[in-house]
């Protein structure tokens, strides 16, 4: 177990040590970061000595190990466009962009696996087959165009809920978070849902089809056959089993939401990471975008990494250890 | 036959499909008696699973009990609600599966397993219900019980498997258990132990068993009476050592033929030719009539009833009829 977690940890060093490399030659390809420095009137002689200053003469490898030992310590640089260490200006956006994806990851999590159930277990109810129909819906409508929908419905023809912003904040142990207050939290309510519409019919279909494949197993006919009470193989037999391919799809979702959020972000002018990002890309701020891309990546590796150890505790029979017992 | 444990009577299980109502299992009747072995042959398709199922309420959907009835103990349970069939199974009806390694459930401990089914029939303490889940474990043969019980299905190999599924089967003390072809996933050298400890164990108790199986060796050592299911009707029922010396159905002759001993010396292997009717296009008459070499007119033209043949044996058959089979072919001309 131990061995594996090692090895496990290892291979995702071995991942953002890759990412860094895309990172770092984002630098190198979107143009000489010294023109975007220094005004047009400096000489060549002072380019030359900027240039030394920063260390961009030195080798590639040197320049790659030193952007590395940095971004390990969280040093990314300092933005071009706002002049502030780019670490300080991601942590202080990051914050909005967690509880959005947080709030919108549970949002698709208990919707989709309560919708995947429920429509696994009354298969032909018309409920059923409305769920399944409005699905296809949030399947295939793009995330911008629900979002402005819902803004149009609730926010504007309705006027129950506001259409951007973050609303109020409080500060708790330093972590700013809006969802202590009503204007915080009517203010989630529209992003999240447009963040987690797709997430929560992906994992309700997917539930749905793993259910159905469960229920027709020999354990659960055996179960029934025992007599065991609806409820019980429903849900406990049957969906135990059904979760052990949706915790890795629904981890993985988890992942994409928090690097998708910067459209739903960008239409509810949420002040995340995200809108920071575009906003990034559009003046080529490269230490923000490569402290984004590292950022995403790490998010992904450590979901990645939980989601294996999870597998754990829910599939007994990964645990190899105790395969030696076995006649 | 009043005091028989489970009875039943003109079963028929129907299919409803796009293309037309599928009869699987028509005009089914038979008893099994208290601590009686029943054995039920036939060939894959037989409907031998499909009567287990609907005894003990698990049709699969469509599949639906369309006539006759079950009655267990004289009281009727083919048209119980949901609730009260299922606190049947289990308690009073168990059953074993084919595949002993996909009839435990992957994630549970053989404990956890154990436990909970003891615990859905008596109301018993967990340290109680362990307690009897260890003692039984340890009566079906599974070596260290009270460590064993700990580990998970995969942790056991196959005949140990199905051990686990017969203790979960008797856990709750049925008085019926029903062992859907239980040995025909296990290896050869383990089948017999697991016929044998069924036949004890279930001995024991007291409890009944319907054996379905297509091994007639496994019925001829294990079984007090034995039915012959063909095109889900049954052909012949009667005594073990009857049917076998004595076969007097033609299918069931044939079937006693194919079975190869060491004394005769075949080229090939005997079979009847043909093969059974598919459910859509079960010929009118005797469903056997196009396979029997000694079918005649009547053969083709009604359905034999079972008749009488003797001590509890009845064969579905015109050959036995008391019409003489000339008499009638020259009534029918």
């Amino acid at each position: 177990m131990l061995a594996y977690i090692i090895r496990r940890i290892a291979q995702s060093v071995l991942v953002m040590l890759v990412v860094a490399l895309v990172s770092f030659a984002l630098f190198r390809f979107v143009g000489d970061p010294i023109n975007s420095m220094v005004g047009q009137e400096a000489t060549i002689a002072d380019r030359e000595a900027l240039r030394d200053q920063l260390g961009l003469n030195d080798p590639f490898l040197t320049q790659f190990a030193t952007f590395v030992a940095r971004a390990a310590q969280g040093d990314f640089g300092i933005s071009y466009r706002l002049q502030q260490p780019v670490m300080e200006l991601i942590l202080s956006r990051l914050p909005a962009t967690l509880e959005l994806a947080l709030v919108s990851g549970i949002l698709a999590f208990t919707f989709g696996v309560g919708f995947g159930v429920y429509t696994a277990l009354r298969r032909n109810g018309w409920l059923s087959n409305t769920i399944m129909t409005v699905s296809l819906i949030g399947v295939s409508l793009p995330t911008f165009l629900i979002g402005v929908l819902l803004i149009w419905v609730f926010a504007v023809e309705l006027q129950w809920l506001p259409s951007f912003g973050r609303g109020d904040v409080v500060s708790v142990g330093g972590w700013p978070t809006g969802l202590l207050t009503p204007s915080g939290r009517a203010s989630l309510v529209l992003p999240a849902i447009t963040l987690g519409l797709y997430q929560m019919t992906l994992i309700m279909r997917l539930v749905r089809a793993e259910m159905l494949e469960v229920l027709r197993t020999d354990y659960i006919k055996f179960a029934r056959a025992r007599g065991l009470a609806n409820r019980a193989v429903n849900f406990g037999h049957a969906l135990k089993n059904t979760m052990v391919p949706v915790i890795t799809i629904t981890g993985l979702q988890l992942g994409s939401i928090i690097a998708f959020a910067i459209i739903t972000e960008t239409v509810f002018q949420w002040p995340g990471v995200g809108a920071l990002f575009i906003n990034s890309v559009r003046f080529v701020d490269v230490p923000v975008m490569a402290a984004y891309l590292m950022l995403i990546a790490l998010v992904f590796v450590i979901i990645n990494l939980i989601v294996d150890l999870l597998y754990y505790v829910v599939d007994p029979r990964l645990r190899v250890d105790r395969a030696a017992t076995r006649h | 036959m009043t005091d028989a444990l489970l009875s039943v009577r003109n079963l028929r299980v129907e299919f409803p499909t796009r293309r037309g109502v599928l009869t699987a299992i028509d005009d089914v009747s038979f008893d099994i008696m208290p601590g009686e072995v029943l054995g039920v042959v036939g060939e894959s398709g037989a409907g031998k699973s499909l009567t287990g199922a609907a005894i003990i309420g698990l049709l699969e959907p469509p599949g639906r009990i369309a006539g006759g009835e079950i009655m267990l103990k004289g009281q009727r349970i083919d048209n119980l609600g949901a609730e009260a069939m299922r606190r049947i199974r289990g308690k009073r009806i168990g059953m074993v599966f084919q595949d002993p390694l996909t009839s435990l459930n992957p994630l549970y401990t053989v404990a956890q397993q154990l436990i909970e089914t003891i615990r859905t029939h008596a109301d018993i303490s967990e340290a109680e219900a362990r307690k009897r889940a260890v003692a039984l474990l340890d009566r079906v043969g599974i070596p260290a019980a009270a460590r064993r019980i700990d580990d998970y299905p995969h942790h056991f190999s196959g005949g140990m498997r199905q051990r686990v599924v017969i203790a979960l089967a008797l856990c709750a003390e049925p008085e019926l258990v029903i062992a859907d072809e239980p040995t025909t996933a296990l290896d050869v050298s383990v089948q017999s132990q697991i016929i044998d400890l069924i036949k004890e164990i279930c001995a024991e108790r007291g409890a009944a068993v319907m054996l379905i199986t297509h091994d007639m060796g496994v019925i001829a050592e294990t079984a007090d009476r034995v039915a012959v299911l063909y095109s889900g009707r049954v052909a012949e029922i009667g005594p073990v050592t009857q049917v076998i010396t004595a076969p007097e159905h033609p299918y069931t002759v044939g079937l006693m033929g194919s079975i190869p001993t060491l004394t005769q010396d075949h080229a090939r292997l005997v079979a009847i030719p043909g093969a059974m009717p598919r459910l859509n296009a079960i010929p009118q008459g005797c469903a056997f009539n196009p396979r029997c070499e000694r079918a005649f007119d009547r053969c083709f033209a009604a359905r034999p009833e079972p008749l009488p043949r003797g001590d509890r044996r009845q064969v579905a058959c015109w050959l036995y009829d008391a019409v003489a089979p000339a008499a009638e072919e020259k009534a029918n001309v």
